[in-house]
């Protein structure tokens, strides 16, 4: 039996979004954006808004998110994508924004612009991925690292002493008067996963609402810059990240 | 003939030196004369010395930074020992003596005294001083007509002042009958 | 006969961004050109033609909501000075290289570091040479006058999206904060959103259209060999802005022997030197540019035949008589005077710099 005859509509129980492109993602197996990327695009399908969705992608490992999710998109300059994302909603007040970021993105060089849209509260989504490292640029520390976590500029561990304290932005930008809705997530497990899906969706509803800033933390794994399986990437998640990061809502209004 | 007078301004912060010279250029524009106002600017005019360069043509105006001046109105010491060098042989300087300690020496130029400050209080106008000053400067200097300079008043004021220009207009007759040629 | 008003260079070009037609404005204060978006806050325009006005929380920031602004096929601008802009100078390499249209206004003030809030025009390397990272250029445009401030915003938005290309005003100081009489021209009206879609819809992110895929707007190819074709594009379109956007003025040059060269305010004191010249029975020109990029080299290589001497004048250490020297090539004599650091030279400084130069 050819695998043709096994894809038919009969026979057919799942299908990716038609927002999703069919370029094949450039994410390590067991990566977590893959499926951020995948829930956006069937979030984006259900509210029929694939034409009113504008994508803001950033440096970092989802720099070519454009590449996978078929909207119009702008790729930013490292950090300043919710700066980017707050012209365009401004100019194009009825329209979707979708700011992706990355922790070395939004935590660490960005956190001037997140912190100001977030205060400013631009009608705006913005989804940020916390994967406790720099992706891209081969596992560097990052400002959500956790202490004694080695990565390459910090091979003993991070320390107090040399590094400061992991960041929790997310914490930061809820007591922030312009966020309406801000709240972390996982994609580890399926619940997980559909839990995340209707954050965004609520994220992007808010948004239409115009009642402020929607901003949904995922922690997430890198399990190659982890130099973890990605099945072992996803327990060493559970047990160490969300302990620091713990998931639910952290404002809804 | 064509007209062309190059104007400096110069004395504290805050005693209307820059508006001053924002209405003349403003008259000179109703007049239909070509102008540049060009100003100090930044942390010298808080409290310290403001001064502004006026030039009202005929023609197109070249720089408006100069070398040399027409006329000076001088309400400082900082400014007279500034610009007093700086008039142009056979030009004018007008200032108010009250708190000048060292007055003007040059023989080739001519020179006038309003005492505006005095002339201000006496008559409850402290607010317009300036234009008193400006008053004498117009009677010295008749380079634009009255009338365009009340409209060039209207022009550069905000309307929430309005009601002022009356006074205005008085301080302005006050200035032209008290100066006097030194 | 249209209104004219007494204005500052700052405040034209805030009135301007409006009858222009301009769609957003994004800044953040920095003296000697504040007034800009103090004009703008208080002239309201998002009540009138819909305008966007908002003020950042960095130059870094402003630069990237042009660049986010830009992507939308709108109508964006910001000014600054010197230190914002260099600030800016990344989001500008990066506006160039996924080639957006947007306007910069720079009202120079003396530097390095934070400087003077005094004018100079010490960021003339910047502007004309780059700034910012990588093999790109800006076109850039310097106002003499207060007219021309705020011409040149129309100007400008023309220009940048006729070649989807940053442009910049390179003013200063003197020029932003001079008042002079400005004429107001006959306003243009924004473009709406359907019609920037259907002019601009096939390259600017205004939502996925149906007949299409999403647009991208990038500057990033990890492929060695498109990333050169990218730059190849790049400098092909810089090469027809050479070609076809030259712009300069010249003053008594018909019979001139000696040549000054100088652009906005400098080019304004020289017009003074040049009536000095002049009187002294002097034969001497002025060949202001208008771009300093692309720069005129054909209009100063055209006088050669009837000079003796070139001198550059500029209120910096010498930045433009590198390009003055390039058109020039070693056949007369060129020379440099310049003031630095917010000092102004007089009219009669310059002659004098002049005269003792070329011996006269």
């Amino acid at each position: 039996m050819d695998v043709k005859d096994i894809i038919k509509p009969e026979n057919l129980v799942y299908s990716k979004s038609k927002v999703l492109t069919d370029t094949v993602m450039h994410y390590c197996p067991g990566c977590s954006h893959g499926v951020v990327h995948k829930l956006l695009a069937e979030v984006i399908e259900e509210m029929d808004i694939q034409d009113k969705t504008i994508g803001v992608s950033p440096v970092g490992c989802a720099v070519f998110a454009y590449k996978y999710i078929n909207i119009d998109w702008q790729q930013a300059a490292h950090g300043r994508a919710p700066a980017l994302a707050t012209a365009t909603k401004r100019l194009y007040p009825d329209k979707y924004v979708v700011a992706y970021q990355g922790d070395g993105d939004l935590a660490s060089i960005g956190t001037a612009e997140i912190i100001h849209a977030c205060n400013r509260g631009e009608n705006i989504v913005v989804i940020f991925i916390n994967n406790a490292i720099y992706g891209m640029t081969g596992g560097q520390m990052a400002p959500t690292t956790l202490l004694d976590m080695k990565t390459a500029t910090t091979p003993y561990g991070r320390s107090v002493e040399l590094n400061g304290h992991p960041l929790k932005i997310t914490e930061l930008v809820a007591q922030l008067e312009g966020t309406c809705y801000v709240t972390r997530q996982s994609v580890h497990t399926p619940a997980s996963a559909r839990r995340t899906k209707r954050a965004i969706k609520k994220a992007l509803e808010n948004s239409a609402q115009k009642k402020g800033t929607s901003l949904i933390e995922v922690v997430s794994t890198c399990n190659s810059n982890w130099k973890l399986s990605p099945v072992k990437a996803n327990d060493w998640m559970v047990e160490n990240m969300f302990p620091f990061y713990p998931l639910g809502d952290i404002k809804d209004r | 003939m064509n007209m062309k007078e190059e104007l400096i301004i110069a004395g504290f912060g805050g005693q209307g030196v820059l508006s001053m010279g924002r209405i003349l250029a403003y008259s000179g524009i109703i007049q239909d004369k070509e102008v540049t106002w060009m100003p100090s600017y930044g942390p010298e005019m808080r409290g310290g010395t403001a001064n502004v360069t006026v030039i009202i043509s005929d023609k197109r105006i070249s720089s408006p930074i100069l070398q040399w001046c027409d006329t000076a109105i001088v309400l400082n010491q900082q400014s007279m020992d500034k610009f007093e060098p700086m008039i142009k042989e056979g030009g004018v300087l007008l200032y108010d003596p009250n708190g000048i300690s060292r007055h003007p020496t040059r023989k080739d130029i001519k020179v006038y005294t309003i005492d505006a400050v005095d002339l201000a209080n006496k008559m409850e106008m402290s607010r317009v001083f300036n234009m008193v000053v400006l008053g004498a400067y117009l009677k010295v200097k008749p380079i634009l007509e009255t009338e365009n300079v009340i409209k060039g008043l209207r022009k550069s004021l905000p309307e929430r002042y309005h009601h002022l220009i009356p006074l205005n207009e008085k301080a302005i007759e006050v200035g032209m009958q008290h100066v006097k040629e030194v | 006969m249209a209104e004219k008003l007494l204005k500052k260079g700052n405040e034209a070009i805030a009135l301007a961004a409006i009858r222009y037609g301009a769609d957003g404005y994004f800044g953040y204060p920095i003296t000697p050109q504040s007034e800009v978006m103090e004009t703008l806050m208080e002239e309201m325009p998002w009540e009138t033609t819909g305008m966007v006005v908002l003020q950042a929380e960095s130059e870094t920031s402003s630069i990237n909501m042009l660049y986010g602004g830009a992507c939308c096929g709108k109508k964006v601008m910001t000014s600054s000075s010197s230190p914002g802009i260099s600030l800016m100078c990344e989001g500008l390499s990066y506006m160039a290289g996924a080639e957006l249209p947007c306007l910069v206004v720079n009202v120079i003030r003396g530097g390095p570091g934070l400087g003077t809030i005094q004018p100079a025009q010490g960021d003339y390397f910047q502007a004309v040479k780059g700034g910012g990272h990588g093999d790109y250029k800006v076109i850039v445009l310097a106002p003499a006058s207060v007219q021309e401030m705020y011409d040149f915003v129309g100007l400008s938005f023309d220009l940048a999206f006729k070649y989807r290309t940053p442009v910049m005003i390179l003013s200063d100081g003197a020029i932003g904060q001079m008042m002079e009489k400005v004429e107001l021209r006959e306003p243009i009206k924004r473009l709406t959103d359907q019609e920037i879609a259907e002019k601009y819809g096939d390259w600017a992110t205004v939502g996925k259209q149906p007949h299409r895929d999403g647009n991208i707007i990038s500057s990033l190819s990890l492929e060695a060999s498109e990333m050169e074709e990218i730059n190849l594009r790049l400098q092909a379109k810089y090469q027809k802005i050479k070609e076809n956007e030259v712009r300069y003025e010249t003053l008594q040059c018909e019979d001139a022997e000696y040549m000054l060269v100088a652009f906005g305010s400098s080019a304004r004191i020289c017009e003074s030197t040049v009536e000095m010249a002049r009187e002294k029975g002097i034969k001497l020109g002025l060949l202001r540019p208008i771009t300093l990029f692309p720069f005129p080299e054909e209009g100063i290589q055209k006088m050669l035949p009837q000079l003796k001497g070139v001198m550059s004048v500029e209120l910096n250490a010498g930045q433009m008589v590198e390009d003055v020297k390039l058109a020039v090539n070693g056949k007369v004599p060129v020379e440099f005077y310049g003031r630095m650091g917010g000092s102004i030279f007089s009219p009669g400084e310059v002659f004098e710099a002049f005269s003792e130069k070329f011996n006269l």
